[in-house]
């Protein structure tokens, strides 16, 4: 499963939400989750692989699930993405 | 008895013995390892040991300074069990046979290069939290011997080279009563992290760590930027009571942090900052201020090779602006030219540079410069209440000038669909004696003034400020000047407008007592004379400080209106 979002956080994805990001993917321990933008996935229980997709406002990001809790994980992560305010879902 | 200066990073006074904080050799040399397995057993054991150092640093940040300081080591403790980090170490330690510390560092290079190389300066810093989680794998893994600032367990003074994020993150309050570091500005990490614990700290002294030795007894004078290595007891005994008498006063300005500044008889004055950069807006909440009086928007042009874009400076003011969350901000546009010099301009050089070449002077002439200024003001102006003064003004046809390029500019951002404030009040730096004398004039056409006393001063009485055989004639306090600042007042104030003062004069305490009475709406210091002033301003009467500021305006010369003062203070 995936979703694409347009990061609206001024400071692009910044420590702390990336924080938020991996500490949620990792909750979900039989499932894969990535980040993919600018042609580069990453997965999402590095936050060095996320820090390194060096978003800025204005990007688009897809978060991809695959495994047993893909539909709950990538709630899960939306949640985080709106919540912090670092994203908006993608029309 | 030693004494070394520095830069004054966190104010107060601290005396206690020194405790040499200091890093060691984390060098690493390639070698060739058979046994990778044991290789791979050492790295996790070291990644055991740094995890359980980085939950006891995450919850002692906790405890101390807050959620928010806590989260850089939760980013810290993902790093060290980042796969992307940890899986390459092993598989280096195994394909290429080499030592875990060789591995770790290689790989940890890569990162802190890839973090260098980002576009945003946020991502560019966290190069130093990748250095700082290898560093203390790398302790572990080498058995390096390293000092943990936590277990600290007496009055100290620490002296190091610099202080890393984890290493302030450590330093017990109850025991760490000051710092001082070889390197290091105002706004590094270890001087914010000092202001936010409230210790005193001196930085950039370039050299205290090889100055002293362990148990010395050293003074960090906060206040003046001084380290002073193994004082007599005279210096200590007044050190000490500069000490009571700070502390003292601190509590007591503390308590008048999120109060308004208002006299005895009930007038409010506005108080606010001078500014330079968008970091400088953090003290300027912290001391209470009410305002930015004067942002110097100089530094933007400064310290770089080519001039700065519409959207660098746009950035700029609306990180201001939102970071004051709608208190006013007064910016100054460019005030360059003549002493203040930007080498890709390639300006003349000038005999008389403060009565040359400058500010709104160049700005009218380089329209190109000065209309980028004014697009980058005009759009951020929806983010806060904006305010926009021109430097320099000695005619009313000057001000007319600047003002109609600045609504050219309006006209413009409005057809291209750009958001822009309707009322942004536009005001001149009263600086020149001139414009003080037609004050009544300008005040017809103009929302504010704030009068620039440095250059006030230096004009009025023709007296170069850089000059010191001059430096008697810079006299604030000379009737003459208090006259022009009495007609700048009365003259905004007939015409229903505001008048401010943005001059180191503002933040005077000999000076403040007489601005009350002459009836200055808005006085803009530096962001730590702030507190202080509002103090001093809550014990005084502004129809004791009329009658005063009266009695100034005939005095003959400086010195009979510092005795008039002077005696009111007793």
């Amino acid at each position: 499963m995936e979703k694409t979002f347009k990061i609206v956080d001024e400071d692009g994805i910044h420590a702390r939400p990336a924080t938020a990001l991996v500490n949620t993917a990792n909750k979900f321990k039989s499932t894969e989750s990535f980040a993919e933008a600018n042609g580069k996935r990453v997965t999402l229980k590095s936050i060095l692989g996320v820090l390194s997709l060096g978003l800025e406002k204005g990007s688009t990001l897809t978060l991809i699930t695959q495994g047993e809790e893909e539909a709950e994980a990538l709630k899960a992560l939306e949640d985080v993405m709106v919540g912090e305010g670092l994203g908006e879902v993608n029309a | 008895m030693l004494n070394i200066s520095g830069i004054a990073a966190s104010a107060g006074i601290a005396i206690a013995k020194a405790f040499r904080l200091e890093h060691p050799d984390y060098t690493v040399t390639q070698q060739t390892v058979k046994n990778a397995e044991a290789e791979i057993a050492k790295l996790d054991d070291a990644l055991a040991k740094s995890q359980v150092e980085l939950e006891r640093i995450k919850e002692n940040t906790l405890k101390e300074l807050g959620a928010q300081k806590a989260e850089i080591f939760e980013s810290h403790l993902l790093i060290l069990n980042d796969p992307e980090l940890i899986s390459p170490v092993k598989d280096m330690i195994v394909n290429d046979q080499v030592n875990a510390d060789y591995a770790l560092n290689e790989t940890s290079k890569q990162f802190v290069s890839m973090f260098e190389n980002m576009k945003s300066a946020y991502l560019q810093e966290r190069a130093a939290d990748m250095k700082d989680v290898t560093k203390r794998i790398l302790g572990h893994l080498l058995g390096l011997n390293v000092q943990n600032p936590a277990e600290i367990s007496e009055e100290v003074i620490v002296i190091a080279e610099d202080l890393t994020p984890s290493d302030t993150a450590q330093l017990n309050r109850k025991y760490v009563k000051g710092f001082t570091t070889n390197i290091g500005g105002r706004t590094s990490h270890s001087a914010i992290m000092a202001r936010s614990l409230e210790i005193p700290a001196i930085v950039g002294t370039k050299n205290v760590l090889e100055q002293v030795q362990p148990g010395d007894l050293v003074i960090v004078d906060g206040l003046e930027g001084n380290v002073i290595v193994n004082p007599s007891e005279e210096v200590v005994a007044e050190y000490r009571e500069k000490q009571a008498k700070y502390d003292e006063q601190r509590a007591e300005w503390r308590k008048l942090r999120e109060e308004p500044t208002v006299t005895t008889d009930g007038v409010h004055v506005e108080l606010a900052a001078n500014i330079g950069t968008p970091n400088d807006v953090a003290g300027v909440l912290d001391n209470g201020g009410e305002g930015v009086g004067l942002y110097r928007t100089e530094f933007l042009y400064m310290g770089r090779d080519k001039l700065p874009s519409e959207d660098v400076q746009y950035n700029a003011y609306k990180t201001v602006l939102e970071k004051m969350e709608g208190k006013p901000v007064v910016v100054r546009t460019l005030d360059i030219g003549g002493d203040k010099e930007l080498p890709y301009l390639e300006l003349p050089k000038e005999m008389n540079p403060f009565l040359g070449f400058r500010a709104v002077r160049l700005c009218l002439d380089r329209t190109d410069i000065f209309r980028t200024q004014l697009r980058a003001l005009l759009r951020a102006s929806v983010h806060g209440d904006l305010r926009i003064m021109f430097p320099m003004i000695a005619t009313l046809v000057e001000f007319r000038q600047a003002k109609a390029l600045l609504e050219e500019e309006r006209e413009n951002l409005k057809n291209e669909g750009v958001a822009v404030a309707e009322n942004i009040q536009l005001g001149i730096m009263v600086e020149i004696p001139s414009t003080a004398v037609l004050a009544d004039q300008f005040a017809k056409e103009v929302d504010f003034f704030s009068i620039g006393t440095n250059d006030l001063i230096q004009y009025t009485m023709a007296a170069d400020r850089m000059n010191e055989r001059v430096s008697y004639l810079y006299q604030p306090y000379n009737p003459s000047i208090l006259r022009l600042v009495d007609m700048v007042i009365k003259a905004a104030h007939k015409e229903g407008k505001w008048a401010g003062m943005c001059g180191e004069m503002a933040g005077d305490s000999v000076a403040i007592p007489l601005l009350l009475g002459l009836g200055l709406d808005e006085f803009s210091m530096s962001a730590t004379s702030i507190l202080p002033a509002r103090s001093q301003i809550s014990k005084l009467s502004r129809a004791d400080m009329q009658e005063l500021a009266a009695k100034a305006l005939e005095c003959a010369t400086a010195e009979e209106v510092v005795a008039l003062v002077e005696a009111i203070q007793v």
